[in-house]
């Protein structure tokens, strides 16, 4: 067993994080040094820049435009970004409909829609959720009626589908055929923004940020090549993307800035004169939270190893959402604690809270959707208890 | 990176886990609870002829010439069933500090029979004010002539009660708690004036209370240097920690395993009880914190070799405050879902919950790790890389 990165692996850890130095414009780095939440046009910006590097989708197949790395370097390419606090892409376009694409879509599809991903010049949002069909996804409603001209016809309507408002296509679950199972005659859409009859409204999220939005559809007319493989077959699409990239959902790069933050932040807060990374308390909190994080660090390591092998994913890769979502909220709820009343501050003027810390309030808000987005933890339970542990079910 | 076990790994593991369960059932345990020894000298022997009593040790001494990570994935298997040889005490504790401070003739003379499996040894360490730190001692080696002469107090000396051979700590130069000033000394355990009170521990093993009085060794006795034995002694003590993950790891998959096969056999309410959602994550849980102890104890077998000791300190204390964390919730919560029947000496799952505090607590507790943890280096670097 070994569990260090190979030189050339660490020659590529070098190579990224010396581009992120240099490519990394002043308005950017300045809001990613207090972790900011980045603007549409600048998360765009940095789009275009790791798209011009040929960085921008690492796990996407060389065919497809990307840059044929391997499990490691993909990681690697991953983590740093994220320590860096550079701008967090969207994931629908390059981390979710780019790849079922590859997997289900026509080459008509994949030619049509797959480059523009790549360079950002469409975004995607994404149309999953309904008002009555979260965590029970199958129980959608939006209805997609065949008007017997090479058309579906989508009424209803889709909410938490995040950034819709800068979203140039939505990629849709809708029904198809309401009769049978209600996983049966659902089919995977995707929609023009564009078309009438479609409109984002976006709304705040707990973090004082607009990355909320909900769709609706009135009558808005999609021709049916837009449906990505077989009609009613949605719901196997659907699934197909709970398998992707397992290795960077337990977001290890960003726990590890929040905890050198955590650190930082605790350092330079005095409490009778003395540091707080200096107290006993607060320093076995740290500590406890820092061991909770490397062991999740360690089981993402294990993941990654074995995929860099080509192994299927074992046991370890399916614990890695559930806990490093936890750890990341712990982190935020941490630094928080080590604040104090700063911690109660909500976006005033410069020079209400040392600046470094101004975004932390608006995060440890934002960050509960950690554990709700992508499958709250529950339902991973639920997945895990069934596929893993093979308990019975009612 | 790459955690995939070798060819000859892979063999050692199939071998150990066929081992426990062949030769040691959990019944083995049970019922060695009221044998004065508690262990077989014969057992023994065999785990010495399969070579795994020397797999740390050179092949010249008798040995496998392997690392820890080898003796983890020993540990790990014979936690399964909780077998109780003297493991640890043995081959890890004292094994580990001969081999690391003695002369040729030392190690040959007490590591080549232990190779063998015709000894067993222990490493008394511990003190009643001690705690876990092993430079806090007051036990004192005072130079008389050629030789010293000890004298103290060591409690709960793992094996002391039936060792062939103790390593003793005692402090030859400095003042409590510097690790200078720390010597080692291998004792028999015949020698006159050591006297061993064999006590019973929780988890079905016995162990010593040893007193020392004015015992005479002479430089035979000696293991490197006069007072330079502290840093050997904290290494053994650490391996004893990623020992003690290692075998808890064991434990964790044995109960989680036992409690899931329970929760898909026992009904109430006309039901398994494994279909309640409350049950299954909980169970989930269980799994979770399995594989995290398990990915954090791998990472203290891989550095417990290394020549770094902040690089093997940061990664033994993490994952022995891990083992902590999830070992107690895990052996809990196997009782919690067992019900009624858990609490009882007749089932098992209460045999790897007393296992798993003895571990829990030996060879450094959570908060001692967690200090400790806190305290190196490695917990203060690049924290001025964030703003």
């Amino acid at each position: 067993m070994d569990m260090s990165f190979t030189p050339e692996h660490l020659a590529f850890r070098d190579q990224v994080r010396a581009w992120i130095r240099s490519a990394m414009p002043p308005h950017i780095r300045a809001k990613a040094d207090v972790d900011g939440a980045f603007e549409q046009g600048e998360v765009m910006e940095w789009h275009k820049l790791l798209f011009r590097k040929g960085w921008i989708a690492p796990h996407w197949p060389k065919e497809h435009g990307g840059p044929g790395l391997d499990a490691t370097s993909r990681f690697i390419l991953t983590e740093e970004l994220e320590l860096a606090g550079t701008p967090h892409l969207s994931p629908f376009g390059l981390s979710m409909v780019g790849p079922l694409l590859m997997q289900f879509g026509s080459d008509a599809q994949k030619k049509r829609f797959l480059p523009k991903i790549l360079s950002g010049e469409e975004v995607w949002c994404q149309g999953y959720s309904e008002p009555n069909a979260g965590s029970d996804l199958a129980s959608l409603k939006l209805r997609a009626e065949d008007d017997g001209k090479g058309h579906f016809v989508l009424n209803g309507q889709k909410t938490w589908t995040t950034y819709a408002q800068y979203a140039d296509w939505i990629f849709c679950l809708a029904r198809t055929d309401p009769g049978g199972r209600k996983q049966e005659g659902i089919s995977f859409i995707l929609v023009d923004m564009k078309t009438p009859g479609v409109t984002a409204k976006p709304f705040l999220t707990t973090g004082g940020t607009p990355a909320f939005s909900e769709t609706f559809f009135e009558n808005a007319v999609v021709p049916h090549e837009n449906v990505v493989g077989p009609l009613n077959g949605g719901w196997t699409v659907a699934k197909a993307l709970l398998g992707h990239e397992r290795t960077v959902i337990a977001a290890v790069g960003q726990s590890a800035r929040q905890l050198r933050r955590i650190k930082r932040i605790a350092a330079d807060t005095l409490s009778n004169g003395k540091p707080l990374l200096d107290d006993p308390g607060f320093r076995a909190k740290i500590a406890r939270l820092e061991v909770k994080f490397r062991a999740v660090q360690m089981a993402n390591y294990r993941a990654l190893a074995s995929a860099q092998l080509g192994h299927a994913p074992g046991p370890e890769a399916s614990i890695l959402k559930i806990r490093g979502s936890e750890i990341l909220q712990q982190s935020l709820e941490l630094a928080m604690e080590i604040m104090g009343h700063d911690s109660l501050a909500w976006f005033n003027e410069p020079g209400v809270i040392p600046a470094p810390e101004q975004w932390v309030a608006s995060a440890f808000n934002y960050t509960r959707a950690t554990t709700i987005y992508g499958g709250t933890n529950e339902i991973q339970k639920n997945v895990i208890a069934k596929l893993i542990l093979s308990l019975p079910s009612r | 990176m790459n955690f995939d076990l070798s060819q000859d790994q892979k063999l050692l593991v199939d071998t150990a886990a066929a081992f426990a369960k062949r030769e040691s059932p959990i019944a083995r345990l049970r019922s060695m609870r009221e044998d004065p020894v508690g262990y077989s000298r014969g057992v023994w022997k065999q785990m010495g002829e399969l070579g795994w009593l020397g797999i740390l040790l050179p092949e010249s001494l008798g040995g496998f010439g392997g690392g820890f990570q080898d003796a983890a994935l020993i540990l790990e298997k014979l936690g399964t069933t909780l077998v109780p040889e003297p493991y640890v005490a043995s081959v890890i504790l004292a094994g580990s500090t001969i081999l690391a401070l003695g002369t040729d003739e030392q190690r040959a003379r007490w590591l080549q029979p232990l190779a063998a499996g015709d000894v067993t040894l222990a490493l008394a360490y511990a003190e009643r004010e001690s705690r876990f730190n092993p430079a806090a001692i007051a036990t004192v080696a005072q130079k008389s002539g050629a030789a010293y002469r000890l004298s103290g107090e060591k409690v709960f000396v793992l094996n002391g009660h039936a060792a062939d051979a103790l390593v003793v700590s005692a402090r030859t130069s400095g003042s409590r708690g510097d690790r200078d000033g720390v010597s080692a000394f291998v004792l028999d355990a015949k020698t006159p004036g050591l006297s061993v009170r064999s006590i019973k521990t929780m988890d079905g093993h016995h162990a010593a209370m040893i007193t020392l009085q004015d015992v005479e060794a002479d430089a035979s006795r000696l293991l490197g240097p006069a007072g330079g034995a502290g840093g050997a002694l904290e290494r053994a003590v650490d391996l004893g920690a990623a020992a003690a993950c290692a075998e808890g790891v064991g434990i964790m998959q044995t109960v989680l395993a036992m409690t899931r096969d329970y929760l898909c056999t026992r009904e109430q309410f006309g039901v398994k009880i494994g279909t309640f959602q409350a049950l299954q994550h909980r169970c989930v849980d269980m799994f979770i914190e399995t594989e995290l102890a398990r990915s954090a104890s791998m990472w203290a077998s891989i550095k417990a070799d290394d020549a770094d000791d902040v690089e093997r300190k940061t990664a033994i204390s993490a994952a022995k405050v891990q083992l902590a964390t999830s070992g107690k919730f895990v052996t809990q919560q196997a009782i919690q879902l067992h019900g009624g029947i858990g609490v009882t000496d007749e089932h098992d799952v209460g045999l790897y919950f007393k296992r798993m505090h003895v571990l829990n607590t030996l060879f450094g507790d959570e908060e001692y790790h967690l200090t400790r943890f806190a305290s190196l280096p490695s917990f203060r670097a690049g924290i001025d890389a964030i703003p």
